[in-house]
């Protein structure tokens, strides 16, 4: 493998400095470094990251490769900066056995785009009855660590607290879709003033925040760990930060859009803001920041669901939930975080990389940008600004709310292990 | 003039009060030997039923009629929608057959509105009802009715509904009726007040334009006009109240009640009415009770709405260049 040197970029956001990869390793890190026979990127006024990990993506395969597959999901990932991603199990057939993940790890390996961490279901079938053979997936080639029920809560109390204490014998972590299943029957949209006028199914905040207080408790009782995943409304970060404070093993994650866009955009019935959990109210969509800035959530995930076109464009209660995100996470974070001066560069590499990797144990990821680490790098340039053009996504859903949105920023480059996944904004 | 019909929260005080006074002269059709006006004649008007209703679509049926529109009715019963057709396929295959305007009754609050504005279909679109959202032509004939009750006839002509007292009672929480209702009514100069049990009661509420009590009996001394709503047996299943007979004692309208209503004050409904649930047959056969104008009321406001946003005022010949241009 080839040399190449990235001249000029700052690292972490700090002083510009020379990054020299040589094969699948960062070699040498300082100023004035000599390109000799390498690639040169002039890499000045950009800023140079550990390569994104995103906890919590749906790449649909098996199953629904109409809306993505791994392959296309992959690419996505590296368009938007990603070097590894942790695949959810609610693909049809679903991953709650040994069979599966190893498919959809395989399926990664072959991509070549982006590592690809198989996440195991907590129960067979998503359905909430019987715990899944999490041991075997673990022990699998995939080395599955977290699992999750994700679009489904795991709400039966016995159930959750099994499965927590379950995988403590291999050091893995219960992601939890805290949405109390009674609680939000029919819901369609954040309860509170928009849902009252558009006569859409209210689904409210303590839905969510009564599963966390509830998952908090019991991992303390139990001593395990447990992640919550997309985080939602100002009554949960409460409930982390107090959990926190408590000393509870327990990590959470934000999406992008929920640190951008509010329930005020539902009144356009367009479903392409149609989302689970629902996008709530400024109010929240504040205290998410200030909590992802103060550290009360621990990283940022994309919740990255792709959808046929079909299943958005029609009447809102018929659609489906969820919005394609991988290749706008930084973006959003960059205008959300870092020019409203709540996150720096080096805070944004944090929540978005180091902390994610140490989260779901993704070897060789979230590592720091210095000699002898692997060379997974993001090379952004933050001066960028563009209107979101769908037609540009290496996704193969649409499904984005930022369509038209000028948003800052943009992944130039990405390296998986010194080799170039994306080199001036295109895919390799 | 607007082009759709989609939420009463859309009207203007102006363009209220200009379909009531329009319903006016319509409704004098109603009084002719021969019921007709040429008004629509060569158009052709879809209702589009998702949900089913007997009564709506009936009254947008003779409205369409006594203007002298085509007529093309289609319940998604038994259609290619019940064989998984989208909306959208279904609203373009209608135009595409020429359709002049679509009047469309669906569950899903949001529908109509999702018809006027995706791009579509380029006709006009009158909400006939959609989900627990919106009935635009329910909150007019409302109005027109109490308009006609408390102001008069003759007189309300070009007025709105300043000062009066409004009570609408019963399951707010799943009415597009009361939503439209506490819209149109605001738009007027009227006083709303709503009355359900809390359970019935929207979270978010307290933006509406509107009160909000608890206590029936305290209100009714208070209302020049009392809108009883329907309420579903169903419901208490999901434990919004306990039984249909304490139901029936903390939130009917009985002969008892009704007594302590002022004088001039009406009953409402906006039919069908559950009899013994929310509203006694001692009240509902009352002559206080207007449920039988509010139909008749019915086919004149959505002829004035027709005639209206199709540009019968203009011509009656068809404007069929425009709509390609629109494109």
């Amino acid at each position: 493998m080839s040399k190449t040197l990235i001249r000029g970029a700052k690292v972490l956001g700090g002083e510009p400095q020379d990054v020299l990869i040589d094969g699948a390793t960062v070699e040498r890190v300082g100023t004035g470094i000599e390109a000799g026979d390498a690639t040169v990127i002039e890499a000045q006024g950009q800023i140079l990251l550990p390569g994104l990990v995103d906890l919590h993506t749906h790449l649909r395969e098996p199953g629904r490769e109409d809306s993505e597959t791994v392959l296309t999901g992959t690419r996505a990932a590296a368009s938007g900066g990603y070097t590894a991603v942790f695949a959810m199990a609610n693909t049809f057939p679903v991953a709650d056995t040994a069979g599966v993940v190893e498919q959809v790890y395989r399926l990664g390996k072959e991509s070549g785009y982006c590592d690809v961490q198989p996440i195991g279901a907590v129960t067979v079938g998503l359905e909430g009855k019987k715990l899944a053979e999490l041991g075997a997936m673990h022990e699998s080639a995939a080395g599955v660590t977290v699992f999750s029920d994700d679009g489904k809560c795991v709400d039966d109390a016995v159930m959750m607290r099994r499965a927590l204490e379950y995988v403590k014998a291999f050091g893995g972590v219960i992601a939890q879709h805290a949405q109390e299943p009674r609680l939000t029957e029919g819901a369609q949209m954040n309860e509170g003033i928009v849902s009252a006028e558009l006569g859409l199914g209210g689904w409210p905040a303590v839905a969510e925040e009564s599963i966390i207080a509830r998952d908090v408790l019991l991992a303390e009782h139990v001593g395990s760990r447990v992640h919550i995943c997309h985080l939602s409304t100002a009554g949960s970060v409460e409930i982390v930060r107090w959990a926190k404070s408590r000393g509870i093993d327990v990590t959470a994650e934000v999406t992008p859009h929920h640190l951008l866009l509010t329930d005020e955009l539902v009144r356009s019935y367009n479903p392409v803001y149609k989302v689970n959990p629902p996008l709530r109210t400024e109010r929240d969509v504040m205290a998410l920041r200030e909590a992802l800035a103060d550290g009360t959530i621990d990283i940022v995930a994309t919740d990255h669901a792709p959808h046929p076109h079909e299943d958005k464009d029609c009447e809102w209660a018929a659609a489906a939930m969820g919005m394609v995100g991988l290749e706008t996470a930084l973006s959003v974070v960059q205008q959300t975080m870092v020019e409203t001066g709540l996150l720096d560069w080096a805070g944004v590499a944090d929540r978005m990389s180091f902390r994610p990797a140490v989260i779901g144990g993704a070897k060789g990821h979230g590592r720091p940008v210095s000699a002898g680490e692997p060379a997974n790098l993001t090379l952004v340039d933050p001066a960028y600004r563009g209107a979101v053009d769908p037609a540009g996504f290496a996704s193969r859903s649409r499904n984005t709310p930022y369509e038209g949105r000028e948003l800052p920023g943009r992944v130039t480059h990405t390296f998986l292990r010194g080799r170039a996944t994306v080199v001036d904004g295109k895919l390799a | 003039m607007m082009r759709h019909l989609i939420s009463a929260a859309d009207l203007t005080r102006d363009e209220a009060v200009l379909i009531l006074d329009t319903a006016e002269e319509m409704a004098r059709v109603a009084d002719r030997p021969i019921k007709k006006l040429p008004a629509l004649r060569g158009r052709t008007v879809c209702n589009l039923f998702f949900e089913d209703s007997t009564r709506t679509r009936i009254s947008f049926e003779a409205a369409e009629k006594r203007l002298s529109a085509d007529v093309i009715n289609f319940a998604a019963k038994g259609s290619s929608v019940s064989k998984g057709e989208s909306l959208k396929d279904t609203a373009q295959t209608l135009e595409a057959m020429g359709v002049d305007a679509v009047v469309i009754r669906h569950g899903a609050s949001g529908a109509p509105y999702r018809l006027a504005n995706s791009g579509w279909i380029d006709a006009p679109v009158i909400n006939a009802g959609d989900g627990t959202h919106q009935h635009p032509t329910q909150a007019l004939l409302d109005a027109f009715t109490m308009r006609r009750r408390l102001v008069g006839k003759d007189d309300g002509i070009g007025q709105d509904l300043a000062g009066r007292r409004i009570t609408i009672v019963g399951d707010v929480l799943h009415s597009r009726v009361a939503r439209s209702n506490v819209d149109l009514l605001h738009t007027l100069g009227a006083e709303v007040t709503l009355v359900a049990p809390p359970t019935l009661v929207p979270v978010g509420v307290e933006t509406w334009p509107c009160e909000v009590s608890y206590d029936l009996d305290s209100t009714l001394t208070k209302s020049d006009a009392v809108m009883m709503l329907r309420v579903q047996r169903e419901r208490m299943n999901a434990a919004f109240f306990p039984t249909e007979r304490e139901y029936s004692r903390r939130y009917g309208l009985d002969g008892e009640r009704m007594a302590r209503m002022p004088e001039h004050a009406i009953v409402m409904h906006p039919g069908p009415m559950v009899r013994g649930m929310e509203i006694t047959a001692e009240v509902a056969d009352s002559p206080r009770c207007t449920v039988v104008e509010q139909v008749a009321n019915g086919v004149s406001i959505r002829m004035a709405v027709l005639y209206l946003l199709l540009g019968g005022n203009e011509s009656d010949a068809p404007t069929t260049n425009t709509r390609t241009e629109e494109k």
